[in-house]
């Protein structure tokens, strides 16, 4: 690889992601002048954020990086690009530093509003398939599931094992290969929450033990999983093959999507109507959101109520499975986004009413529209929109106890 | 209507005539043990005696009424669970409250204690206006309540149990918790009554065991006997008998009337109409959320408003009151 | 291997530091859950009052109000301030967020208050806008507070202490941790002991049932959270003082996971539990985590298993596996009694 003396000229391309954490940035191109103007080389950022190019030899050149492959983040000195001037001593690598700011969406205030209520329907979708299960579960069980996030990081895992590491095409296109690595997360995950349930929770359930128990066990599991996946992906920031499909298509002029969020939310959207639909139309369904509603009932009524509560379990885990995959690909894959998402599931179910599928639903679309559209307040920064989300929390829980299409409980 | 109002009239009305309270030494049915001085004002035959003269009709009033509500309406989503336009409870006696499943009992005793709240409708209590005040202020207006699913707390001996109902606990202020001197001897003083209240019922064998191992029946006991540490003026029990075994139901018939006794005002759901029929004075019939009939328990059968709620309407003849309902 | 260590390394996590400030934020969860069936899941946000409530007094509201007021308040004042900001004001405004909307409604929903309480906290105060950073230094955290406790230090910063275990600074902590932690213990034997307990019990079996009777059940149950807050108040302060640092990651959600952990292994709804489980914790913590180390070091455990960084993560899935197990097996604690827990029908 290397020539001659083996000089490089090299950088890491880091960020920080919505939620402040550090992450790389992948796809990011970069030419390299030499000092009569005359290209060396080009290269991209890899997984890890990493270029590298091979130099004739020591001298003085200069690095251009491509703006438009910055994935909607910005330079922190744009005056600074091309680089010029960077001495290459024979033998060394040289590294630059091309420090990267916030992501920013530069409009107009009403624009900028269209655009982040779009951006908010995406993570509320996202949020929404993830916390169907976790409010399933919630309502035929009464578990309280801390272990959940981790069956969507586990989801966005296996996707990014069959579309990434292995580099499985599937009918060549981007979006089919795309599909074919959710789809695997969906089986995988779907089996996973089966055997689980049949496994540990089943168990747990017939040896009767106490809600507040199973309520420990998801949290130590939880912590055991999450570890797990950092042991086996390390701590960096995973990217799918297409997080650089970074060709923005305008709608009406108002707002833009990238194709992929595109794809996340057309996908994500038939997904959630088909589920909605078949809650509301298939018997499972219907029996799934009767013991949701009172299991005693239910039950007396010859509903086979293990059996529905495996189906919660298979389902449950295959949407949120569905949802890391999604959720990796508008962020990125790394070992704690699922947990990192849990609150924010949480947050939805909660303001939709414990334990009812299409509380979860609305719910969790409202708090996505909401964590989007608060970064419009002037005090709210986009590394805080979180909180303003969990603010909303507390306060409809302040005015409205039940949720907002829950009902209250019985006394007495 | 002050409270001091309803001591007046009752003075005049009802203390000529009384005679002592307590009921024999030893009978089981003795509540003297925990007759506050306020019960001793209540004659209980005269108040029994003064209901001859009341219309039976829905709605009714009463001589001297301690529970008054007015147009109490419940709402959950289109149901309309509970929609009482008047009721009064006669002080010193039993009255059953009965009717269909799902008629609106329960809630209703959770509007009448404020462990719900109406969308509608005032309630008041012993000359109280209830309406918005908290359910726990309510057990120290002297009016304590019972729940359909027992509620004995499992993981508490029963003496626990029983020590937690005395109201005016010192102890129970975080600051005086940490200095037992403050409150020793406050303790020491429930602790007699409450055992005095578990040999009465019975249970005094199971003193120093978790409630939890109690059988269904005698945690029904219990949960009467813990109420009674309140020593309440007014008493309502939701289903007390229900899932007791026959042997038990006397003796908790007896412990029942015994409150009468010692001046206290029952208020009880039962579905079992021989029951009704043996201890209590007045019936309240709900359907439906209403009041459908009121009247002496011997009455009731040949309501046809009763009649058509329990059987459907095409039905006309006597209610058998053999059938259990 | 170097056994000598781990021995070491056992025996400072069952009688050290870490073990004294998780041992007093279990004994808050313990009132919190064990004896009033609040679903505490924001324990660390207490923690995190006593430790920023101190550091802030010290480091930076302190000297601001100096500055803008002309005071002239000397850093031990502002230290003993600081700890009444950091055991009492701070814990009392979270307990009123947490509780005010959740207290009267069913227990989940205090669970995903605690959590989102606490992870608002995290956030605002590690947030790099200028306006708060001014307060809180965003994810560095603030420094600079621990001075007027150590002062006070009659042992020597150079000689080490109790068989080497301690420099003289760690062991004058440790020694005001333990009696600390045994005032804290008394308080809550004491507590439970009272009708005000009974009362607590009779709130976590059947909170109708409680205000059937006449208790007051939201009070009860804002008294437990406060207090229960404050213990773990004090803890996360000891933490602070102990690294020196207030930084917001010392306080995420899975140290309220790791009291949690102390809490049931010790067993819940025993005034003992919180030590016992805490220090049985950081013992095994501890004592896994350099017998790895040294495992890897002496070449015994190969590369391709763990490596160096690896053993962190090896410890902590050990840890969660352990407590799901735990809460599996045995939900009432290594020494519980296994029929007073069946007793709940829960
Ligand atoms: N929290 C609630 N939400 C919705 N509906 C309710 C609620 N509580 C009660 N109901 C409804 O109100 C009606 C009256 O119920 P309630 O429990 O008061 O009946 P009840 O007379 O006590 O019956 P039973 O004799 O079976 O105890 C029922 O139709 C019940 O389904
Ligand atoms: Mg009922």
């Amino acid at each position: 690889m290397a020539q001659d003396g083996g000089e490089t000229l090299g950088g890491t391309m880091r960020a920080k992601d919505d939620a402040g954490e550090d992450i790389f940035v992948e796809g990011v191109e970069f030419t390299v002048f030499d000092e009569d103007g005359n290209v060396v080389g080009t290269a991209t950022t890899d997984a890890e954020g990493v270029w590298l190019i091979d130099l004739p030899g020591s001298g003085v050149y200069s690095v251009e990086l491509n703006t438009d492959t910055l994935q909607g983040f910005e330079l922190r000195n744009p005056d600074n690009n091309p680089l010029t001037g960077v001495e290459v001593q024979p033998t060394t690598n040289k590294n630059t530093l091309f420090p990267l700011g916030e992501r920013v969406i530069e409009e107009s205030n009403s624009i900028r509003a269209v655009q982040l209520f779009v951006d908010g329907i995406k993570l509320g979708m996202i949020i929404a398939m993830c916390a169907i299960g976790l409010s399933l579960i919630y309502g035929t069980t009464g578990l309280t599931n801390f272990a959940h996030g981790e069956m969507v990081t586990f989801g966005a895992m296996i996707g990014f094992l069959f579309h990434v590491t292995w580099q499985f095409d599937f009918l060549g296109s981007w979006m089919t290969s795309l599909v074919f690595a959710a789809v695997v997360a969906i089986i995988v995950t779907g089996l996973a929450g089966g055997l689980f349930n049949e496994f540990v929770w089943k168990r747990l359930r017939n040896r009767g033990a106490s809600l507040i128990s199973a309520l420990v066990v998801s949290i130590g599991l939880s912590i055991f999983f999450r570890y797990v996946f950092l042991y086996q992906f390390g701590g960096r920031a995973g990217f799918y093959r297409d997080y650089r499909i970074g060709e923005n298509v305008e709608f009406f002029g108002i707002f833009t999507m990238l194709r992929k969020d595109i794809f996340i939310v057309v996908f994500g959207a038939i997904v959630l109507v088909a589920v909605a639909t078949a809650l509301r139309k298939t018997r499972v369904g219907k029996a799934m959101r009767a013991v949701a509603d009172n299991r005693d009932l239910a039950e007396s009524s010859g509903i086979d109520v293990e059996q529905v509560i495996r189906w919660v379990w298979i389902i449950g885990s295959a949407l949120a499975g569905l949802g890391g995959v999604l959720f990796g690909l508008t962020e990125n894959v790394n070992w704690e986004m699922g947990f990192r998402l849990l609150l924010l599931m949480f947050a939805g179910v909660t303001l939709g009413g414990l334990g009812t599928a299409y509380g979860a639903l609305f719910g969790s679309l409202i708090a996505g529209v909401f964590i989007q559209m608060s970064t419009l307040l002037p005090f709210i920064s986009s590394d805080m929109k979180n909180v303003g989300a969990l603010l909303a929390l507390i306060i409809i829980l302040l005015v409205r106890p039940q949720g907002l299409l829950g009902r209250a409980e019985r006394i007495g | 209507m002050t409270g001091n109002n309803f001591e007046d009239q009752l003075k005049d009305e009802l203390i000529p005539d009384a005679g002592p309270i307590a009921g024999p030494p030893g009978d089981s049915s003795d509540m003297s043990v925990v007759t506050s001085e306020k019960l001793a004002l209540v004659d209980s035959e005269a108040a029994r005696a003064a209901l001859a003269d009341v219309p039976w009709e829905p709605g009714a009033k009463k001589p001297d009424p301690i529970l008054v509500a007015d147009n109490v309406v419940r709402r959950f989503g289109g149901l309309t669970a509970v929609d009482a336009e008047h009721v009064e409870v006669q002080r010193g006696v039993i009255t059953a409250l009965i009717g269909p499943n799902g008629a609106g009992k329960t809630t209703f005793f959770n509007l009448l204690t404020n462990f719900d709240t109406p969308d509608e409708g005032t309630r008041v209590f012993d000359g109280h206006n209830i309406d918005n005040v908290p359910a726990h202020k309510i057990a120290n207006y002297g009016m304590v309540r019972t729940f359909q699913l027992t509620k004995a707390l499992s993981k508490m001996t029963v003496i626990e149990n029983m020590k937690l109902g005395a109201t005016g606990q010192k102890g129970e202020t975080l600051w005086r918790s940490v200095l037992p001197f403050m409150w020793k001897s406050q303790e020491k003083e429930i602790e007699a009554r409450a055992d005095a209240l578990l040999e009465r019922f019975k249970l005094s064998h199971m003193r120093d065991e978790f409630a939890g191992t109690m059988s269904g029946g005698q945690r029904k006991l219990l949960e009467m006997a813990r109420a009674l540490m309140v020593e309440p003026t007014m008493v309502m029990l939701d289903e007390p008998m229900a899932g007791v075994n026959p042997a038990l139901t006397q003796s908790l018939l007896g412990h029942v009337t015994g409150l009468r006794d010692a001046g206290m005002t029952v208020l009880f759901v039962e579905h079992d109409m021989d029951m009704v029929q043996e201890i209590s004075d007045w019936v309240i019939v709900m359907a439906e959320g209403r009041i459908i009939a009121e009247g002496p328990p011997a009455t009731i059968g040949q309501n046809q408003a009763v009649v058509d709620a329990y059987l459907g309407s095409h039905h006309d003849s006597a209610l058998d009151l053999d059938v259990e309902l | 291997m170097d056994w000598g260590s781990i021995i070491e390394s056992l025996f400072r996590g069952l009688i050290g530091e870490s073990f004294i400030v998780f041992a007093l934020a279990a004994i808050g969860l313990n009132l919190h859950f064990g004896y009033t069936g609040l679903l505490n899941f924001g324990q660390a946000v207490f923690m995190a009052a006593g430790a920023y409530g101190l550091a802030m007094m010290v480091a930076t509201i302190g000297p601001a109000a100096n500055r803008n007021f002309g005071w002239d308040l000397s850093e031990s004042t502002l230290f003993w301030a600081g700890i009444f900001v950091g055991v009492i004001v701070f814990p009392v405004i979270f307990a009123f967020v947490m509780g005010i909307p959740t207290l009267r409604l069913r227990a989940d929903y205090l669970a995903i208050v605690t959590i989102a309480v606490a992870e608002i906290f995290r956030i605002v105060v590690r947030s790099p806008q200028p306006g708060i950073k001014k307060w809180t230094n965003s994810s560095d955290g603030l420094t600079g507070f621990s001075g007027t406790f150590y002062d006070m230090s009659p042992f020597g910063t150079q000689d080490r202490y109790l068989f080497n275990l301690f420099t003289g600074n760690q062991m004058f902590l440790v020694i005001v941790g333990w009696v600390v932690l045994a005032f804290a213990a008394a308080v809550c034997w004491l507590l439970i002991r009272s009708p005000w307990g009974r009362v607590l019990k009779a709130i976590r079996e059947d909170e109708d049932a409680a205000r059937s009777l006449g208790k007051n059940a939201y009070s009860y149950k804002m008294q437990a959270l406060i207090l229960g807050g404050i213990f773990g108040a004090v803890g996360g302060m000891i933490r602070a003082i102990g690294f020196s640092v207030a930084q917001p990651d010392n306080f995420i959600t899975d140290v309220t996971f790791f009291v949690w952990v102390a809490l049931i292994l010790g067993g819940a709804g025993k005034v003992l539990a919180p030590i016992v489980g805490a220090s049985l914790l950081y013992g095994l913590l501890n004592f896994s985590d350099t017998f790895l180390r040294e495992g890897v070091s002496a070449d015994v455990i190969p590369d391709s298993i763990m490596t160096g960084t690896q053993v962190g993560q090896v410890r902590f899935m050990l840890m969660g596996l352990g407590l799901a197990l735990l809460a599996a097996f045995r939900p009432q604690g290594i020494f519980g009694n296994k029929e007073e827990m069946a007793l709940d029908d829960r």
